[in-house]
């Protein structure tokens, strides 16, 4: 049971990455970025490490999709300075 | 259509390179003489509940120092190069949502409480340091999207992370004068095991690492966000 759910959750990590690689919208691709750290993060705690878990989800499901915003905002302001 | 190929060459190649990874992987039977060392005696020599904590802050805790000054760099390096002058958010930028306002008033609060729980409570639960810090910096986060005009004190910020890293060090210090080694965290009294108070200066190096590492991702955060004076 729980190897299939692992199985699940790891074929839609890499549903997730590929779709994140193919995406024509920049935003969307970063959301499915921080989509892949939030399935991980749920493999953490059934793999029974929650200390992990709450550093991925944390960083890399929030922190990283902001700072990621944020560096998009800034790219598209400076193409409209320039 | 060469690079095509070439791509698919040196693709091949590092699956070659991973295969026996794969076809000689045994699952372990047993803990490493280390780890068996580290999970047999650790509850016992430091009082901590969470081993993994006393892994990271004691065992390891050269490697936790490491990390947290590669933050640092990092945080400096952002600082270094996204500090610019730039004025402050246009004036007739829209507000944000009520939506969003009234959550963050609720959720604020919570949220920042959950964080200080997370590092102070290291030595019991799962978390620690790191993930308290990031909590609250993500607390921070929601209330800058909330308020776009209100800006954050790089003053408070710097004096907080320079206060909590040369506290970090002297904990450090302290162990190598009045325990075993450098960040050894038996010069204060273990306790009763399973108790806030308790497992030694594990709870206080997790606290400075957490206002440390909170501090720092809320410069990193403001610096991207284009940054006030």
């Amino acid at each position: 049971m729980i190897s299939v759910f692992i199985i699940v959750t790891g074929m839609l990590m890499i549903a997730a990455g590929v779709l994140a690689v193919h995406q024509k919208h920049l935003l969307s691709a970063v959301i499915l970025a921080g989509v892949i750290s939030l399935l991980a993060s749920v493999l953490y705690i059934v793999l029974a490490a929650p200390d992990v878990a709450m550093t991925e989800a944390a960083i890399g499901s929030a922190l990283t999709t902001i700072v990621f915003l944020f560096a998009l905002k800034k790219i598209r302001e400076q193409d409209k300075h320039d | 259509m060469i690079r095509k190929y070439a791509v698919i060459l040196i693709l091949g190649l590092f699956v070659l390179m991973l295969l026996p990874l794969l076809t000689e992987l045994t699952p372990f039977q047993e803990l490493s003489p280390v780890a068996q060392k580290y999970a047999g005696e650790g509850p016992d020599a430091l009082g901590s509940a969470n081993l993994v904590t006393s892994v990271v802050v004691t065992y390891r805790g050269m490697d936790t120092l490491g990390e947290v000054a590669v933050l640092f760099a990092a945080a400096a390096g952002v600082g270094f190069f996204l500090r610019r002058k730039e004025k402050r958010p246009a004036p007739g930028k829209r507000e944000a949502s009520a939506l969003l306002k009234t959550g963050t008033a609720f959720l604020l609060p919570l949220i920042l409480l959950v964080g200080v729980f997370v590092f102070t409570h290291g030595h019991l639960t799962p978390g620690g340091g790191f993930q308290g810090g990031v909590l609250i910096a993500s607390a921070v986060v929601l209330f800058l999207f909330a308020n776009r005009s209100a800006s954050v004190s790089r003053t408070i910020l710097q004096w907080t992370e320079s206060l909590s890293g040369v506290f970090y060090v002297a904990m450090g210090a302290l162990g190598l004068l009045l325990a075993a080694g450098f960040l050894d965290s038996r010069f204060l009294p273990p306790g009763e095991f399973g108790k806030l108070f308790s497992a030694g200066a594990i709870p206080v190096i997790y606290s400075l690492i957490g206002l440390k590492v909170g501090s720092e991702l809320v410069g990193i955060i403001d610096n991207m966000r284009g940054g006030a004076e």
